[in-house]
């Protein structure tokens, strides 16, 4: 049986065409995975990037796009420089080699020849034949794909390049290119020492295991009985922040997560948008879920309440308005943006609301008609953010002031007047901002950011001069919350901690004057008693 | 009744040029400011597709991109071009740092007057068509998070590839094309205007 098997597969080696036994070569798959991601890419996906090495005739013959590519690559380059020019040896440069596309034009001929010989006795079943046909009608096809990715094309058929003479110029010398602050790694610049003390350290520095590291998310928040509400993984817990108390709130089911938290202003009532696209309430007194509000068919990923309304923004791009109070809990759906919602804030007065989504936009709405939910149709659309929004902060001693800081591809922190819907400061903070909350104490306001230094950056407003950089986080701060009486803010990195800066405490002289005034006042009082 | 309804909504290849042109105009122009190729001082805001689109205010700049899409507009609405490429060089090196690729296919249209070309028309709605470029336009500007910085003064070229039988005018050379060594592409989303569709591609250099 042995020797019959051994001539088929002699015969099998023999036949050029039809489908090789052995493993597809490596262009051939190559081909067929970028084939299909590309037919992929077509319409939704954003980068199903695919490695074109073969796109370049002097490409690198890029094995696995991996470390042991690279290595090899800069291996073959530095063996000439060993060697100098001239040696009587010829030693090919496999990183200038390019195999796939020698590979291809190998294939290509011996595939014109077997077209040739279809006929040929080794594969004289009829059957065989028509496969033959069929399989080689499927080649012609696929080489001229290959061909067309090569760029190696009959060099007759393919068409003319032109190209305008008078070029445009290059940039000046003195150009740097502005985007080196995403990529390098710089060590914090010095900041200018402000006029109080700030601490640049953490307090105190909680475990977060498992906190998601997803810009699109807010996993915490900071109620005004000195609770902190973190989401990690697919369970929320309660920290309480005097005691230090630690309590499960809840626990999702495999797959679903929570995906925005928030405290009403006054009591224990936590909402909490999950990724099913409904919002939970909870009473956190008695660990008790009060209700459930659907409405959105995406995860809910921002949230923000204002007295009985909660609104919520999902990845849907809508955001509903819910009365807590009423069965029937939707007021109103707002379509003003067409991809995620990430950043979700009522003004201090609660006039206004901010959004900002993964389309770029911030759109603030102003009150309803009703007093209840805000008008349908944004006040003002600020488009000026070249990336996502996640950012908002209203500013508490300008009603009318609005902050908002882009991601990665913008970086800027920019300042609005929602009255005229002027754009009245913008800042390059050279980092994406995830975070922005204002003091109260103090008329400054802290940044939260990612890459370069993943750092807290405390900014006088409104001359935005930097205060102070609170760094100790070692991966992108996602999230901050400020602390009931304003004087500490805890923040949530990507790294799995979050952290307790005491940056905001009021000045003990400031407080003394204070009193001092109020003391004297009362003095005066019992003077005029007096008399 | 029913020709009045059919005129008022459709594009011709001249049309469908001008649209396609318009967003290389913005296309490129975002490209220039989001790498970062030329300094941001000179560049100016405005306002299309919804979006907030930098636009370069260097007269050099202006003139050579006006030339180009002058003629490459004329190409277009005969159909002629298949690809417009948009290569990013080292200023001192030469070197070929990333390359732009806008694939431009022919679409049937309404396929009413298949025969004449120039005749074809399609009734797809402008405000479609936008936000799809609107879609293009916001992925250009995310790229900035995987591309490689352009850590050296650069340039720019755009290269037309056109059919054969082009007559190459005055003030215009015949080149050949451009490889990046150990390339990467990265497709984005297309857009098409019924009679044409484009296809936006990077290609850029592994970094080492």
């Amino acid at each position: 049986m042995s020797q019959f098997n051994f001539v088929s597969d002699l015969q099998n080696a023999l036949v050029m065409d039809g489908d090789t036994r052995g493993p597809a070569p490596r262009w051939k798959k190559k081909l067929e995975a970028s084939m299909n991601g590309s037919a992929n890419t077509t319409r939704s996906v954003l980068s199903v990037s695919y490695n074109t090495s073969f796109s370049g005739v002097q490409a690198a013959s890029a094995k696995t796009p991996g470390k042991s590519s690279d290595a090899k690559a800069k291996k073959s380059m530095t063996t000439p420089s060993k060697t100098p020019g001239g040696g009587d040896r010829f030693i090919p440069n496999r990183a200038a080699t390019n195999f796939e596309l020698a590979h291809f034009l190998v294939t290509k001929e011996a595939a014109n020849n077997s077209d040739d010989e279809n006929d040929e006795p080794s594969s004289s079943n009829g059957n065989n034949n028509d496969n033959n046909v069929q399989a080689s009608a499927h080649k012609s096809e696929l080489q001229k794909l290959i061909a067309e990715a090569a760029q190696v094309g009959d060099s007759a058929k393919s068409g003319r390049i032109l190209c305008y003479q008078n070029k445009a110029p290059a940039a000046p010398e003195s150009h740097t290119n502005p985007l080196k602050v995403v990529y390098s790694l710089k060590t914090p610049i010095s900041t200018k020492s402000g006029s109080r003390y700030i601490p640049t350290t953490s307090e105190r520095i909680l475990d977060a295991p498992d906190f998601i590291n997803d810009y699109y998310l807010n996993l915490m928040d900071w109620s005004g009985d000195n609770i902190v509400a973190v989401a990690l993984g697919n369970c929320v817990y309660l920290w309480n922040a005097a005691s230090g108390s630690i309590e499960q709130l809840n626990e999702y089911e495999e797959g679903d997560y929570a995906c925005a938290l928030s405290w009403i202003q006054e009591g224990q009532i936590l909402a909490i948008g999950n990724s099913t696209g409904a919002v939970e309430l909870w009473d956190c007194s008695k660990v008790k879920r009060l209700r459930v509000m659907d409405g959105h068919s995406a995860r809910v990923g921002s949230l923000a309440w204002n007295s009985y309304l909660v609104s919520s923004g999902s990845r849907d791009g809508t955001i509903i308005h819910h009365d807590v109070r009423s069965r029937e809990h939707k007021l109103s759906s707002l379509s003003g943006h067409t991809q995620e919602v990430c950043g979700l804030k009522w003004s201090t007065d609660f006039k206004y609301l901010a959004s900002g989504g993964n389309d770029n936009l911030v759109n603030v709405w102003s009150l309803g008609s009703g007093g209840v939910g805000t008008a349908p149709e944004p006040l003002h659309k600020f488009t000026e953010h070249q990336a996502a929004v996640r950012a908002l902060a209203w500013c508490p001693w300008q009603t009318n002031t609005l902050a908002s800081g882009g991601g990665t591809a913008d970086r800027c922190i920019k300042f609005w007047n929602v009255h005229n819907g002027s754009l009245i400061k913008s800042v390059d903070s050279k980092s994406q901002v995830c975070s922005l909350l204002f003091s109260r104490h103090y008329k400054e306001l802290i940044s939260a950011h990612g890459f370069a230094n993943n750092q807290l950056t405390i900014w006088k407003y409104p001359t935005m001069v930097k205060q102070a950089d609170l760094t100790g986080h070692t991966s992108r701060v996602l999230q901050m919350a400020m602390s009931p009486d304003g004087s500490t803010v805890i923040s949530a990195g990507a790294d799995e901690t979050l952290r307790l800066w005491n940056c905001f405490a009021p000045d003990p002289l400031a407080a003394k004057k204070v009193a001092n005034v109020n003391s004297n006042a009362k003095k005066s009082v019992f003077r005029q008693s007096l008399r | 009744m029913s020709t009045a309804q059919a005129t008022k909504n459709c594009i011709t290849l001249k049309g469908s040029a001008q649209i396609i042109v318009e967003y290389l105009k913005y296309g490129i122009n975002s490209i220039l400011f989001q790498r970062g190729i030329y300094p941001a001082e000179n560049f100016d805001n405005t306002q299309q597709y919804g979006l907030t689109i930098l636009m370069s205010k260097d007269p050099k700049i202006m003139s050579f991109l006006q030339n180009v899409l002058t003629q490459t507009e004329e190409w277009l609405s005969k159909n002629m071009i298949n690809k417009i490429s948009m290569v990013i060089t080292n200023a001192h090196t030469k070197e070929v740092l990333e390359c732009w690729d806008f694939k431009m296919q022919a679409e049937a249209g309404d396929g009413v007057e298949a025969g004449d070309p120039s005749k074809q028309t399609s009734s797809k709605q402008l405000s479609r068509i936008q936000n799809e470029i609107r879609d293009v336009m916001r992925q250009i500007s995310a790229t900035v998070s995987y591309l490689p910085l352009l850590d050296c003064i650069c340039t720019f070229d755009v290269m037309i590839h056109t059919l054969q039988n082009t007559e190459i005018p005055a003030q215009w050379n015949e080149t050949g094309a451009v490889f990046i060594q150990n390339a990467q592409a990265v497709q984005l989303r297309s857009f098409s205007t019924g009679l044409q569709k484009v296809d936006t591609v990077v290609n850029y250099k592994m970094s080492s």
